[in-house]
């Protein structure tokens, strides 16, 4: 009934919302296979490779908005990745991509969440945590040793 | 005509939970002991009820009752009978029946191991377990009704979802409600202790053993969860930081701080308002789980379908389960603190380090979860979180834990001496350096500063965890006797060394690479060839699929025929990605079949996995640990 | 004592997050393109491959920004409000053919109709992803100084236009 193909068609013009959401996010968990995914290496060189995988794995992919453009084959991933690819070769930084992507699709599309005013609270709170907790730790063990 | 009595008998299982909370509460409180003897036939009798209910649906499963709604849209004729009944629990209506007919289960269990415990006290956990499952009843009968029928009834159903037709997929749910529901236990215990005019100092001791039972279902649940994703869905990935996993791993880690902070309270009488905090919190976060998973507020792949009006009765419910809970702690738990005194470096101190620590995880994973739902509610951007920030934000609080876990095992209670700790520790930790040297470096050929620390912490960990487990038994004029209690808890850590161990060397070792092959190529992957031998179509019971034979060799020698399938299911017409795995003790080969790329020739990913076997293996040593821990004899009577 | 009360007090806190949350449509993913000049490009006309379409020739009017392919269900769907709107003269409509086929796109054209004044064509994405394209139909609605002012996911009709775009057309001009 429906082909790889149409199914891939019929994702992309499907917006996720409330109705559909379950119906995408399953479309999208078995669409993984039907086509290719990245057909070989794309870089020759390894440590580019690795950062190309690892930066790849790190950007949502829109459409199936539960895998990253690593694990999804809609064609809006492989542009995402072409794109990426092209941006490394042409020696852009971590940094410069994440923006690039960031300036067209929103902080959304960003697994790793950038440096800004509203994310400075969530980089810094393992920090402010631990040291709340260890001063916690420390004032219970005080008090404990005196009585 | 089953539906029909599986209807009835859970309408019965209301009226008889709502019977169950009011007269143990009642009784408890007028001291009535006429009352307090109807708590345990009411709690059997609606455990019967919602069984004989939940049988009915099984039933209905079975016999390819397509009148049901619920089984047209979750079966049909030519699944295998294990999905049949698996499917009982596939989908929102049937997973809750499943769900009440756990905390059932629990009931009668306490019902029935509760007999040394005072009647007032377990009146009043036999009423708030009553109370819970009256909640969850009601939300099934009037929102989620599994009996519900279709007419005119269809001749064939609409199958399974096929990614749950996998014996992992099967198991999984069960034993994780079995969990999350447990924790409910430790809740009642709580809730009882705090409305006692004097707090039992065998509180502790009695709820010790439930919650471990919990804890250890829910270890495997969650285990079971990650090795399915793993081997199912192909991308090798074992985590993913969805927020439905991480809905499970909170209650899994402030139950893990819970277990610790009984053992303290059992011992020395201390942290009670800790773990009374905790005991209410574990299964409040077993309850949020549900709420996320059941409301359609965050996207996740693992969302049941459903909506929001379904949402906002779980959050009502939360509301007054959580909510009541944390007033009367609010109110009780000053009254109940003791004031015994511990040393600064002593087991008490750094089980209180334990469980801060664990309580921070579980803190950052709650922000990372919710936090892009805060910036979006307050219009201040839509953001992701996702697994780079969590594997970040988690190693702040988990490598300290780590490192305390071996001082935390072999230091005394009271009060013990940082020298003695030393003493004690230092061969194992000089083993464990090298250990945790050599085995990156020469074996895998590679060395960086987190994968050392985390080789060495779990190797340290694990020598640790064996020299206590050596010391939980000894040897008396011939008699042989093992302390349950603390070989328990030191195969429980051997099996978190294991866990870590395993974590670090796939994360820094693993190789993942996509290939073209056309038949008769063989390319190298991670030191082995894998040769593409031909490509053929094969039937199953209730698919179609394309095979890819793949012959592996290590060097020259043949080691093995892997035979990945993409699948078609009849009646969904969705194709599915089976990988072949080829599984060892320190390492997996995963193959999976892309698509065709034209010419006769494949895409196909070949996955290198060392030591990712260790990762559930660890997960289960620990469930193991627990197991033993529970068994001892000090529980039995 | 006080600090017993901190759980509840947190609790209470979340819970409200909760409530509104429910109520969220989990679809709208706000463009940050809004407030911003409208990506450059140069492509070629679907229509005419020898003429070549630059993005500062549409820099001086108020115009509709349409993405648009014919494997899209939906924007055959919304390609009688299109139009529709082409023949009231309200605003001109640009379009531009995603990932498309050059002799489909044509055909389509021919069959249901053309209500774009140009029509760049896109074949590899490009253009796409620097209007943050990510499925189609999608609409920009672009001011006379070049600023993309509204986005729309989704085919269009007359509800969504009298509701969304009308007004704001009326302010930009």
């Amino acid at each position: 009934m429906i082909s790889g193909k149409e199914t891939l068609g019929l994702l992309l013009m499907m917006r996720i919302n409330k109705n559909n959401v379950f119906l995408v996010l399953f479309l999208c968990l078995i669409m993984n296979f039907t086509h290719a995914i990245d057909s070989g290496l794309v870089f020759s060189d390894p440590k580019l490779q690795q950062r190309y995988e690892t930066l790849i794995s790190e950007i949502r992919c829109l459409v199936c908005q539960n895998q990253s453009i690593k694990s999804s084959n809609v064609f809006l991933a492989v542009d995402l990745r072409n794109e990426v690819r092209i941006m490394i070769s042409e020696g852009k930084s971590n940094k410069e991509i994440a923006n690039f992507l960031a300036d067209r699709y929103g902080e959304f599309v960003l697994y790793r969440p950038r440096f800004k005013t509203n994310t400075i609270f969530l980089w810094f709170s393992p920090f402010i945590f631990l040291m709340i907790g260890m001063f916690v730790v420390y004032k219970v063990v005080r008090k404990k040793i005196i009585t | 005509m089953f539906p029909e009595i599986g209807h009835f008998a859970l309408i019965l299982a209301l009226v008889v939970s709502l019977c169950q909370g009011s007269v143990s509460f009642y009784g408890a409180a007028k001291q009535n002991k006429d009352l307090i003897t109807l708590t345990r036939p009411l709690a059997h009798t609606q455990s019967l009820f919602v069984l004989i209910a939940f049988t009915c649906l099984v039933y209905s499963f079975v016999s390819d009752d397509f009148s049901v709604l619920y089984v047209a849209n979750n079966s049909q004729l030519a699944l295998p009978l294990l999905f049949k009944v698996s499917a009982v629990w596939g989908a929102h209506e049937g997973s809750l029946l499943l769900w009440v007919l756990i905390l059932s289960t629990w009931t009668t269990l306490v019902c029935l191991f509760s007999k040394n415990l005072p009647d007032i006290f377990s009146s009043r956990v036999i009423g708030v377990l009553g109370f819970l499952n009256f909640g969850f009843i009601l939300f099934t009968l009037f929102t989620s009704n599994p009996f519900e029928r279709i007419f005119p009834s269809p001749l064939d159903g609409n199958d399974l979802n096929p990614l749950l037709q996998d014996i992992g997929l099967a198991i999984h749910p069960p034993l994780l409600y079995v969990g999350y529901v447990g924790f409910a236990v430790a809740y009642a215990f709580a809730i009882s202790a705090m409305l006692s005019e004097k707090l039992d100092k065998n509180w502790a001791k009695w709820t010790r053993p439930w919650t471990t039972a919990a804890w250890l279902f829910l270890t495997i649940g969650i285990a079971l969860g990650s090795w399915w994703a793993y081997y199912e869905l192909g991308w090798g990935g074992w985590w993913f930081w969805d927020p439905v996993e991480n809905a499970s791993f909170m209650p899994w880690l402030i139950g893990t701080a819970l277990i610790h902070s009984l053992a303290v309270t059992e011992k020395r009488g201390v942290f009670i308002s800790w773990t009374l905090l905790l005991s209410v919190s574990a299964f409040s976060l077993s309850l949020l789980g549900t709420f996320l998973v059941r409301s359609g507020i965050l996207i996740s792949v693992h969302a049941f379908a459903t909506d929001p009006e379904r949402g906002l009765f779980i959050l009502i419910f939360l509301i007054s389960v959580i909510g009541g809970a944390l007033l009367l702690y609010a109110k009780k738990a000053s009254d109940l603190d003791k004031k015994v005194g511990f040393g600064a470096v002593s087991r008490e101190t750094f089980l209180l380090l334990n469980n801060v620590l664990l309580v921070i995880a579980t803190i950052l994973i709650l922000l990372g979860t919710l936090a892009p739902l805060v910036l979006e509610v307050f219009n201040m951007g839509k953001i992701s979180i996702g697994a780079p920030w969590f594997e970040i934000a988690m190693l702040v609080p988990m490598i300290p834990l780590l490192i305390l876990v071996t001082m935390g095992m072999h230091s005394l209670w009271i009060k013990d001496s940082s020298f003695n700790l030393y003493k004690k520790l230092r061969s194992p930790l000089g083993i464990a350096t090298l250990v945790g040297i050599v085995i990156p470096t020469v074996f895998y050929g590679r060395s960086g500063l987190l994968l050392l620390i985390g080789s060495i912490i779990s190797i340290w960990i694990i020598i640790s965890s064996l020299l206590s487990l050596r010391s939980s038994w000894k040897g008396n004029q011939g008699r042989f006797h093992i302390n349950r209690s603390v070989a328990g808890m030191s195969i429980a850590h051997l099996g978190l060394g294991v866990f870590v161990f395993g974590v670090t060397i796939v994360s820094s070792f693993g190789v993942e690479t996509d290939r073209g092959f056309s038949i008769g190529d063989q390319i190298s992957v991670a030191g082995y060839e894998y040769k593409l031998n031909s490509i053929e179509s094969v039937k199953g019971p209730n698919y179609v699929a394309i095979e890819a034979d793949i012959s592996v060799f290590d060097g020259s020698e043949l080691i093995s025929h892997l035979k990945p399938q993409k699948r078609t299911y009849l009646v969904q017409k969705s194709p599915m990605t089976e990988a072949a795995i080829l599984a060892k003790w320190n390492k997996d080969l995963f193959v999976a079949l892309g698509d065709s790329l034209g010419n006769d020739s494949w895409s196909i990913r070949i996955q290198y996995k060392p030591m990712v076997r260790w990762i559930w293996l660890g997960c289960l040593i620990m469930a193991l640990g627990g197991l033993i821990a529970i068994s001892d004899k000090r529980y039995r009577r | 004592m006080k600090k017993h009360y901190l759980p509840i007090l947190f609790f209470l806190a979340i819970m409200p997050i909760f409530f509104i949350g429910l109520d969220r449509d989990k679809s709208v993913l706000p463009s940050p393109l809004i407030g911003k000049k409208i990506p450059e490009f140069s492509l070629p006309s679907l229509v005419n491959s020898e003429l070549q379409i630059d993005s500062s020739e549409l820099l001086n009017n108020t115009f509709l920004f349409n993405v648009w392919a014919t494997w899209c269900v939906g924007c055959l769907e919304e390609h009688d409000f299109l139009m529709k709107l082409s023949e009231s003269n309200e605003i001109p409509i640009v379009g531009l053919n995603w990932r498309d086929n050059h002799n489909d796109a044509l055909a389509w054209l021919r069959d249901y109709g053309n209500p774009y004044t140009i029509i760049a064509e896109d074949v590899s994405g490009r253009v796409a992803i620097d209007w943050g394209v990510y499925g189609a139909p999608e609409s920009f609605l672009v001011n006379s100084n070049g600023i993309i002012i509204h986005k729309h996911l989704g085919p269009l009709d007359d509800d969504i236009w009298e509701r969304d775009f009308r007004a704001i057309i009326n302010d930009a001009n």
